[in-house]
């Protein structure tokens, strides 16, 4: 947090210095319209993570994206990457969550990796008209095996930097 | 129909959908929940409001030619590892990271250091991490789940470099 706001600070004191007060205004005015329009969506995101958090029974989320839930259990994480929706706003509280009701590092990886690489969201609303179809299908189709390679690693390496957390 | 409307309705729909079963649960799972996700967004407005109405001034200050500019063409590993060191950097919202990688492919920047720099810009441009990750996620997951990601860029642009352009 404190770090954050001096970065702001300092970076609102360049732009003031570069374009004056004019400069600083116009960037505030759009920042508060974007803020302005996130807002309903954290809200979402909040509300998404909290139910899912209540109502998915944890010893089946231990077993289904557990430690020892293997390949599969990184499959579904990547899967449910892929299809939630939303911006981080939800992918980040729901990731959380799951995390809460007994997910494993490795299959949260994959969740996490698979919404910011392969997550439809951000790719139908930013990606296509900017990058143009041909590269974000190329770009797609080659991002496909990263969250669940991401989250092997990062389950190899959790039990060997954590050893203490491999129970069961 | 805009796709941001349509993801804001697949959104609440979803948000519908699993209060619904929280619902079914009985009211006391309902009330539970959403006492608990509204102390989370009422705990994170501050945090995201100091992130997004501070992050023009970010991307206002780190100027995008210095980005693009080392993506260039023929430039192979060592664009490569400019380009995910440069989306590791890149401040700000969708918008101004694929705005970087459409200019950069316009102005003749190869597709691998392109990609590299696009996946790298997803798994961990800085600010996303600090603004949005950080706040939501345990600090623990979200400083492993980045250093475990370091390899991925590399390896989008090892598989676009194999299989060619379209």
């Amino acid at each position: 947090m404190i770090t954050i706001g001096v970065l702001v600070a300092v970076s609102a004191t360049l732009v003031w210095r570069r374009d004056g007060m004019k400069g600083v205004l116009e960037i505030l005015a759009h920042d508060l319209t974007l803020f302005g329009g996130i807002l309903p969506r954290v809200l979402a995101g909040c509300l998404l993570g909290a139910f899912i958090a209540e109502i998915l029974p944890h010893e089946k989320v231990s077993r289904a994206l557990g430690p020892n839930s293997g390949v599969k259990g990184l499959l579904i994480g990547a899967a449910f990457g892929a299809i939630l929706p939303g911006g981080p706003f939800t992918a980040y509280p729901v990731a959380s969550a799951l995390l809460a009701v007994g997910a494993d590092f490795g299959a949260t990886i994959a969740m996490v990796v698979s919404w910011t690489l392969i997550g439809y969201g951000r790719a139908v609303a930013w990606e296509l008209p900017i990058m143009g179809t041909d590269f974000t299908l190329w770009r797609i189709a080659i991002s496909l095996p990263l969250p669940v390679l991401a989250g092997a690693l990062g389950r190899f390496v959790y039990v060997r930097m954590y050893p203490k957390d491999e129970v069961e | 129909m805009s796709a941001a409307l349509l993801i804001d309705i697949i959104l609440w729909g979803s948000v519908a959908a699993v209060g619904f079963i929280a619902f079914q649960r009985g009211p006391k799972v309902l009330k539970a929940s959403l006492r608990e996700g509204s102390m989370d967004f009422i705990n994170i407005v501050p945090r995201i409001a100091l992130g997004v109405i501070g992050s023009g001034y970010i991307a206002a200050v780190i100027p995008q030619e210095v980005i693009t500019g080392w993506l260039g063409p023929n430039s192979g590993w060592v664009g490569v590892l400019a380009a995910v060191i440069a989306g590791a950097a890149t401040p700000g919202g969708p918008v101004i990271g694929f705005s970087i990688g459409a200019v950069a492919l316009k102005a003749g920047g190869g597709p691998p250091q392109v990609i590299a720099y696009v996946v790298a810009w997803a798994l961990f441009a800085f600010q996303r991490l600090l603004l949005w990750e950080i706040p939501f996620m345990p600090a623990r997951f979200v400083w492993f789940r980045a250093a475990v990601s370091i390899p991925f860029p590399f390896l989008a642009a090892a598989i676009a470099m194999a299989i060619g352009r379209p």
